[in-house]
């Protein structure tokens, strides 16, 4: 490992990719990119395709669905449908990626820069990754997970188990705080409050034992009708905390689902943000590592090459994170060093400031939505060439309502921010009331944004899952802005 | 213990994380995997059995339902990048149209994702056959020992010195020739020059006799000398063969099936796979497997795989016709000292009259004694099943080379076999 190497060719040892790190960490102090250490695992395609079973996680417990998806990313990639990510990172602590074995050294050495600089920065750096997440904690999480649910299916039946499962990974999406901060994980903890929850439920139950055989105390009629208080946004915390039938580990394992779902929140959140910066750095540390003389230009085409492939927009298609992100990133150090006229009216707050300052703030502060918000450049939405389309339930077509330019520009940019909004992909449903003295059932609106209305097969397959928990009836509505129902379900 | 700095892992070595979860999905894909199966089962040849199979599920058996917005529903805004064409109000058509399908956000990737409707995947070996014969201990066909017959062969064996003339090993013959010539020709160089220095001597003496003798002393060590001969009966080497007895690895499996009208399509299905089982076995066992279908009513022939399952022919039943069909086979093709034989023989053990008893003593009499093993099944769960006249004829079979047994489902084509698989010597 010589400062002096100069790499080339395709061929790599283990040592080789440490050197690289090495050699990307000491251009990254430059840029004052703040990492946790890497922990950089090679390793083969077909642990790849577990590593996108898992979101990345290392460790996870066993469920019939992960091979599911094993078998149809299995066989896309054997079908030549879709070949493999170069890399997978995770937020921990100290972060692993996992590099493909079959990448050549250039794509080593661009996947290096990106997974183990670039995520790793961005995970250790914005806001909600360190609000929402513990890096240094998820792994012995996901351990005393695995355990817990082997536990289980020693215990009540992997059938039982699977069932249950089945059920809380339908409202996996329904199992997220989106406002409140989750509680640190803790395993050694999670394993003593366990315990305590696992006591306080058999005492509860023995008590409901108890007052089923003595007359009731009549109870105010009234005090049912307002509960929850609040509507209540998170359905697994709820039934974790309510469902009148559900045992104890059943409880468990909600709160083991819910958990890992949030944990993969803040990542919904940032992907072009977090894609786009570590696109921009891979891009960066790569042209570096050939100004000094590291890599020699083999290399750097190959990597330039592959870095062309992933940040490629085709014109009318989805837009691709990569490519707006590293478009957005370039655009923010464009307007700090060369600001135009027209950057200093529309970000006055960035342009002429010192660029790395503005990135690493920018980087820490902002999600997709609000980064968008803030800072998409006029000249970026004229290069993407991007329109505002609208169409409404019942009509043929969609109809242009904006294109890049003066006029469109503040609208282009707003309907793309709130196109990256969490809500307008996932439905916000929430539970009304829970009828606790009569009949025990569930009231949960779903809050229709613009009329949308929720698949109704998918939903009533996913009510199933949901009656199965709660063990009364739950009923499900539509229901616009103005309160009034469109559907129910 | 936290890395302080970075390290690398090479974590290739952990292999097989994802196979409990296969084992999950391919449990809760069980009966879609079977239907999966008995098609190909019905599809494949025998021989092909051992293929990889490869199935197709339909997402609507696995599928995970979560709460989705419908995406027809109410407004919708997109952001659609590349526009070089549309201004402001311009009408884009909805069906199919540059619009539809593209957007941004989360459920883009989903949805192309859910728009495939199924999947294909390969079953491995073991996966494969404990679908076809509902879950049994197949494990056991790997351990076992089947008593083989020798088959007597000739191998080189090196080179020896005495044999038959049309053996010769030609190049090993020169090579001690060319030795042998040369140990005598140093031997008679030796003669010559002493000889050469006795008559040089002798000259020099001047005395006549002495010359003379000297003379013809050389004569005679020169003549003996060009009497070397080039090829010596003891020069000749001939390649050896050897007697070795080796065990023979070619096998040959008579099915025999009795395809008159109260054979159905679910008999048929079950000695199917009943033959396939025994197929499997053998090709572990031996290197070269031939298939022989006879099928028979009254009468037998011998038929390919496709007509053995498929076609029809009327006729009452006459098991010995069959049985009496594979000795002819065996005489003119299948000689047993060169090959292991096995017959295997499925009937809904209808039979008539004499028949049985007749085929009963064939069987024992003729064929066992050339067979390695002789397994009958009795197919298909009519009424007085194990009761048949053919069932109780073969009753009175003794010989560990004979089995029977009845098989009313898949799960019972197994047993019928095992006692032939755990058969150890």
């Amino acid at each position: 490992m010589s400062e002096a190497r100069k790499f080339s060719g395709s061929e790599w040892t283990l040592e080789d990719l440490l050197a690289i790190e090495q050699v990307c960490a000491s251009h990254a102090k430059r840029y004052r990119l703040d990492t946790f250490p890497n922990q950089m695992e090679v390793i083969s395609s077909e642990q790849m395709l577990d590593g996108y079973v898992s979101g990345g996680l290392p460790v996870n417990y066993a469920h019939w669905s992960f091979g599911k998806h094993f078998l149809i990313e299995n066989a896309k990639y054997r079908t030549g449908a879709n070949s493999l990510a170069y890399e997978i990172v995770i937020n921990t602590n100290p972060c692993i990626a996992f590099l493909m074995e079959d990448n050549s050294l250039a794509m080593q050495a661009l996947v290096i820069p990106h997974a183990c600089f670039g995520h790793n920065s961005f995970s250790k750096g914005n806001y909600l990754f360190r609000q929402w997440t513990q890096p240094d904690a998820i792994l012995d999480y996901m351990l005393f997970a695995r355990n817990y649910i082997a536990d289980c299916e020693e215990h009540y039946g992997v059938d039982r188990v699977e069932q249950t499962l089945d059920a809380l990974h339908a409202l996996r999406d329904q199992g997220l705080d989106k406002y409140k901060r989750p509680s640190k994980l803790d395993s050694r903890k999670e394993r003593a409050e366990q315990a305590k929850r696992l006591f306080a439920a058999q005492e509860t139950m023995r008590q409901a034992e108890y007052y089923s055989v003595v007359p009731h105390a009549t109870k105010a009629a009234a005090a049912d009708s307002s509960y929850p208080v609040n509507p209540e946004e998170n359905l697994l915390y709820f039934i974790e905390k309510h469902a009148p039938k559900l045992e104890p580990w059943q409880r468990e394992l909600a709160r083991i689902v819910r958990k890992i779902a949030q944990y993969f929140y803040p990542q919904r959140q940032t992907q072009v943000m977090n894609e786009g910066w570590a696109t921009f750095w891979h891009h960066r540390l790569i042209n570096d590592m050939y100004d000094a003389g590291e890599i020699d230009q083999g290399i750097l085409l190959e990597c330039l090459h592959s870095h062309t492939n992933v940040i490629r927009q085709r014109e009318y298609s989805p837009l691709n994170p990569y490519a707006l992100g590293f478009a957005a990133w370039n655009e923010i150090k464009r307007v700090c060093d060369k600001p135009t006229a027209e950057d200093r009216e529309y970000l006055p707050e960035i342009a002429g400031k010192d660029w790395l300052e503005t990135f690493h703030g920018i980087m820490q502060d902002y999600r997709d939505e609000s980064f968008l918000l803030q800072f998409l450049t006029p000249k970026l939405v004229r290069d993407f060439k991007l329109m505002n389309v609208k169409t409404e339930e019942g009509l043929d077509h969609w109809a242009v309502s904006d294109t890049a330019g003066p006029e469109g520009f503040k609208s282009i940019r707003s309907q793309l921010s709130a196109s990256y909004r969490l809500e307008s992909a996932m439905p916000e449903i929430s539970v009304i009331r829970y009828a606790r003295d009569t009949d025990r059932r569930l009231i949960l609106h779903h809050h229709s944004y613009r009329g949308k209305r929720l698949v109704k097969a998918q939903a009533e397959q996913t009510l199933k899952h949901l009656r199965s928990l709660w063990g009364f009836g739950v009923s499900l509505e539509t229901v616009d802005q103005d309160g009034r129902t469109i559907e129910t379900y | 213990m936290r890395p302080v700095t970075s390290v690398i892992v090479d974590r290739r070595s952990h292999k097989g994380k994802s196979t409990a979860n296969r084992q999950r999905v391919l449990k809760r894909l069980d009966g879609a995997l079977k239907a999966q199966v008995d098609k190909l089962v019905a599809r494949h040849k025998i021989k092909e059995a051992d293929q990889a199979a490869e199935v197709t599920i339909e997402r609507k058996d696995v599928t995970e339902p979560h709460f989705a917005l419908d995406s027809v529903s109410g407004a919708t805004d997109r952001v659609i990048p590349g526009n070089d064409q549309y201004r402001v109000g311009d009408k884009i058509p909805n069906n199919g149209g540059q619009g539809e399908g593209s957007g941004n956000g989360d459920d883009a990737g989903e949805g192309s994702a859910e728009a495939e409707d199924s999947f294909r995947f390969v079953l491995s070996r073991e996966e494969y056959l404990s679908l076809l014969f509902d879950e049994l201990e197949l494990p056991a066909l790997l351990r076992t020992e089947l008593l083989q017959i020798d088959e007597t062969r000739f191998r080189r064996g090196g080179v020896v010195r005495y044999g038959n003339p049309s053996s010769v090993c030609v190049t090993r013959t020169f090579k001690a020739s060319i030795g042998r010539r040369l140990a005598a020709e140093a031997h008679q160089r030796d003669a010559l020059e002493a000889a050469e220095a006795a008559l040089a001597e002798a000259r020099v003496g001047g005395v006549a006799d002495f010359v003379q003798a000297a003379e013809a002393e050389l004569e005679e060590v020169r003549r003996r000398t060009a009497d070397i001969p080039f090829l010596d009966p003891i020069d000749l080497r001939h390649r050896s063969l050897v007697e070795v007895q080796s065990p023979c690895t070619a096998a040959v499996m008579f099915c025999l099936m009795d395809v008159s009208s109260s054979m159905d399509e679910n008999r048929k299905d079950l000695a199917k796979r009943f033959f396939t089982l025994l197929y499997l076995f053998l090709t572990r066992k031996y290197k070269k497997v031939d298939l022989v279908f006879i099928r028979h009513t009254d009468e037998a022939q011998e038929v390919d795989e496709d007509t053995f399952f498929n076609g029809t022919q009327a006729g009452s039943t006459r098991v010995l016709s069959a049985l009496a069909k594979m000795n002819e086979i065996i005489e003119s093709r299948y000689p047993a000292s060169h090959y292991n034989i096995f017959g295997a023989q499925a009937s809904d053990g209808d039979s008539f009259g004499a028949d049985s008893s007749e085929s009963s003593g064939y069987l024992l009499s003729q064929l066992l004694p050339l067979s390695r093993y002789f397994v009958y099944a009795e197919v298909g769960g009519g009424p007085g099943q194990g009761a048949t006249s053919l069932w109780s004829a073969y009753q009175s079979i003794e010989s560990d080379r004979f089995n029977m047994a009845t098989v009313n489902a898949r799960n019972e084509v197994y047993p019928a076999l095992a006692k032939l698989f755990q058969k150890e010597h």
